[in-house]
């Protein structure tokens, strides 16, 4: 009797210390990040980095302006959204509507293994592929675009959106689908208007998370995009995301210096944007109600 | 009329499925084809097994290779035993309501996706910098470690939540203490969906890259570092600066499809493993 | 099977520390991307005559090693650049290892064979932006530039654009290496580089500035206008290995090593 009570209560005291230890690791690299970068705004105003739009942070007086970083990366993002979002829903709605049960299964295993290819590889495929096709397609002065860098990131993010919104939609409950064939809706209807809609929190948490991923991206759009930190004009402008900047720069960044600051603070940002995501994501997941 | 309309709709949409589907696939097909192409022909037992010669133009990646499993044992080592209990403490030991289980649920979904080069920043800064330990193996290793920590997690605590209750139920109904429930029962159960989660992990800490940028990778060493002190070769880093860097394009470009070709295999290796676990447990499921 | 795998390659790694017997040196160099050919060779030299010394080279641009020199991650910054204050404040100093010249490099389809200082500092300051402005064909001029880590954007900046802010349109590349890649896919394109690069580079061509090629003599001599040092910097006076390590490539053997790989010894 007292051993297993002595086994009961160790269980739990093995366990508890490397949850803890987890999640103070988790809170502490949130606070590291914070307190490196946070200084930042001793130094200069948060005016000044928030609507600054030159970013010259080895200049003499340096200028530390995150607008055309952010934009560089909301456009790469919004152009990667805009290619794989259709491919990804219309591809998802194969999957779990019209295919055969047996082709089925082997395209999910093949999208998931997919999920898995390495960034640095679909930027080097990027690299030698992609940007002299744009250069040439379009007649470009430079294939290094935002627009090649788009491309990259769809292709990336692409099993995500497939995979994700195919399990949204293959949860919605049988009973949806039945009754809407029952009252006489070709399939292709009864897709549109009853399952979609019903898988849409789902298929959104999808989107979302597919967007965290091509918005955090580092190595894919840096060998593609250019690095260019101006204010894109058209999808044929080089552009500078904020992930792309902090890895070319992060090398010279001195301990403690302003510089150093200043790419904690793009940290911080992109740290914050991927919290509301994620925390919208799993509303949105939480929320299907069958 | 209306059904003519129905029809036809029905059919574009269809068709517009399978199209959307094709090209999805082709485009990562033709990606996977073209590199496999260029780089299967350099691929040699000599090329996997020695190290790059004459300013990286000849030789093989053997170190790169070295380096990568390197990285991620350790990073497997840190993080698989410390997620899974900390996703047995969440599901077993504690109650569900729980401002703890909150606090580690937040935890968790909030790191998850933050972008790789955080983490490449903050290990940089704290590891190598901060604490002094350089740029080293250990450095990139903890680095890589706290990024797969999430997803070992959260795919545990789904695995384990999976383990129907009575199995548990039944296993103390025969005498059996919380441990012994534990460590004979529910663990064994859930054992593939944890073991797809670790390969998940591991997947991703082979092929990333910003972690280990400025926390332990370097482009050439002589020989395997001796200690965990010393930097490492690594392969998706191999790739990058090969690609991006080599002033002589045409002389490396063999390797460089090579190399890519082999943390491709690798890294799709892994996923293959992973997402077959996953398949074959979810159809022998009884529950 | 997994575990035992894991088991022996822990005990491995963990049995040794850091090394800090009298019998085993080793030491790790960063920085600049221009000198790393002369480093990293030099580190084969010097390890094919000491098998016992480990020198690791590595690249990322003189701010980089700089950084990491201060911060104490590694043994010897190589540098393109000469020190700032704030950084001789903290204890660096450098040592001249060799001579070099910043070449203004085009694609080697490019008809332009010369320009000015001026035009060039025009050209990247993004005033000039179409190569029919100075003799070439009806192309947009693409400018290419280092990242903010590189010793030789410090050295262009001071020594062609006077300090004042080349374009921001221009795309950044964060090596050497990486610059004549560019460079030799692109047409439109001009960049620079450290003149080591143009021996191995294919596909770019050096221009001559102000009618003068950029060679050897003429960084001697100092009629090329962008000439500078190359540096290996220490935290303080060099000692052990690095001591000589510095030593032996600032050597007659060393400064071979400089010419083989196409750069200017000292003079």
């Amino acid at each position: 009797m007292k051993e297993k009570i002595r086994l009961k209560l160790s269980g739990k005291i093995l366990t508890f210390p490397p949850a803890s230890v987890s999640i103070l690791a988790v809170f502490f690299i949130f606070i590291f990040v914070f307190s490196q970068g946070l200084p930042l705004f001793s130094k200069i105003s948060p005016f000044n980095f928030f609507f600054n739009s030159t970013w010259r942070p080895t200049a003499t007086p340096p200028s530390f302006g995150i607008v055309p970083l952010f934009l560089g990366s909301l456009l790469v993002t919004s152009l990667a959204l805009l290619i794989s979002v259709p491919l990804g829903l219309l591809g998802a709605i194969y999957i779990a509507e019209i295919a055969n049960p047996k082709i089925k299964e082997q395209i999910k295993l093949t999208v998931e293994v997919l999920s898995g290819i390495p960034s640095v590889v679909y930027g080097f495929f990027g690299l030698r592929v992609l940007v002299p096709l744009v250069q040439k397609t379009f007649g470009l002065p430079t294939g290094e675009t935002a627009l090649t860098g788009g491309i990259v990131l769809s292709i990336m993010i692409l099993p995500t959106i497939l995979s994700l919104s195919e399990e949204a939609i293959s949860s919605v409950p049988v009973e949806y689908k039945e009754a809407s064939l029952a009252i006489g809706a070709t399939k292709w209807r009864t897709i549109r208007s009853v399952t979609i809609p019903a898988a849409a929190s789902g298929i959104t948490a999808a989107i979302i998370l597919g967007l965290g991923r091509a918005f955090g991206e580092t190595i894919a759009v840096m060998m593609v995009t250019g690095g260019a930190p101006i204010i894109p004009t058209s999808i044929f402008s080089p552009v500078r995301t904020m992930t792309q900047t902090i890895a070319a720069e992060m090398g010279e960044a001195v301990f403690g210096s302003t510089h150093y600051n200043a790419l904690f603070a793009l940290g911080i940002v992109l740290f914050t944007v991927n919290l509301i995501l994620n925390l919208l994501a799993i509303r949105l997941i939480k929320k299907k109600k069958w | 009329m209306k059904m003519v309309k129905a029809k036809t709709c029905e059919r574009l949409g269809f068709w517009a499925a399978r199209v959307a589907i094709l090209i999805s696939l082709s485009i990562t097909g033709y990606m996977l084809f073209y590199i496999i192409s260029k780089g299967a022909s350099i691929i040699s037992w000599d090329f996997l097994t020695k190290p790059p010669t004459s300013g990286m133009t000849a030789g093989g990646i053997f170190p790169a290779i070295v380096g990568t499993l390197l990285l991620v044992t350790l990073a497997i080592v840190i993080s698989l035993p410390l997620g899974l209990a900390s996703a047995i403490y969440l599901v077993e030991y504690s109650s569900k309501e729980s401002r703890f289980v909150r606090l580690v649920e937040l935890a968790v979904y909030s790191l998850n996706g933050v972008p790789s080069i955080v983490f490449g920043l903050f290990g940089m800064a704290f590891f190598v910098k901060f604490l002094g330990f350089g740029t080293s193996l250990l450095s990139a290793s903890l680095t890589l470690s706290l990024m797969i920590l999430p997803t070992i997690v959260a795919t545990s605590v789904e695995a384990l939540k999976s383990v129907p209750d009575h199995f548990r139920e039944a296993s103390l109904a025969l005498g059996a203490t919380k441990g012994q429930t534990i460590v004979r029962v529910v663990l064994p159960a859930a054992f593939p969906g944890i073991i797809t989660g670790a390969m998940l992990g591991v997947g991703r800490a082979a092929g990333e890259t910003a972690p280990i940028l400025f926390t332990g990778a370097v482009f050439y060493m002589r020989g395997l570092p001796t200690s965990i002190f010393d930097p490492v070769m690594a392969l998706p880093f191999h790739l990058f600066v090969l690609a991006t860097e080599h002033p002589n394009i045409s002389k490396v470009e063999p390797i460089q499809y090579g190399t890519a070709l082999v943390l491709l295999i690798l890294v799709l290796l892994i996923s293959l493993i992973a997402a077959v676990i996953r398949y074959r447990y979810r159809r022998k499921r009884k529950w | 099977m997994a575990v035992l795998l894991v088991v022996m390659t822990s005990a491995i790694l963990l049995s040794r520390t850091p090394t800090t017997t009298s019998t085993a040196r080793s030491i790790k160099v960063k920085g600049s991307t221009t000198v790393l050919p002369i480093a990293q060779a030099a580190a084969e030299a010097w390890m094919e005559a000491h098998p016992r010394d480990s020198i690791i080279v590595e690249g990322g641009g003189s701010g980089v090693g700089i950084a990491a020199l201060i911060d104490g991650t590694c043994d010897i910054a190589n540098s393109s650049r000469t020190l700032k204050e704030e950084e001789k404040q903290k204890g660096l100093i450098s040592h001249e290892i060799a001579l070099d010249a910043v070449c203004v490099v085009v694609h080697q389809s490019n008809p332009v064979g010369e320009l000015t200082l001026e035009q060039v500092r025009r050209i990247f300051k993004g005033e000039i932006t179409n190569w029919s402005e100075v003799g070439g064909p009806n192309l947009e001029i693409v400018v290419y530039t280092r990242e903010s880590t590189s010793g030789t954007y410090e050295t262009f900046e001071s020594k062609v654009m006077a300090r004042e802010n080349i374009t921001l349109r221009a795309l950044t590349k964060s090596s050497n290496g990486e610059m004549v890649q560019a460079i030799s896919g692109n047409p439109n394109g001009i960049g620079y580089v450290g003149i080591g690069y143009l021996a191995q580079a294919r596909g770019v061509k050096a221009l001559k500035i102000n009618g003068v090629t950029p060679t050897p003599e003429t960084v001697r001599n100092g009629t090329y206008p962008i000439s500078r040092f190359l540096y290996m910097i220490t935290k303080g006076q060099p000692e052990g290995l690095a001591k000589d390590f510095i030593d032996f490539v600032r050597s007659p053997e060393g400064q071979k090593i400089v010419e083989e790989q196409g750069f200017v010894r000292l003079p």
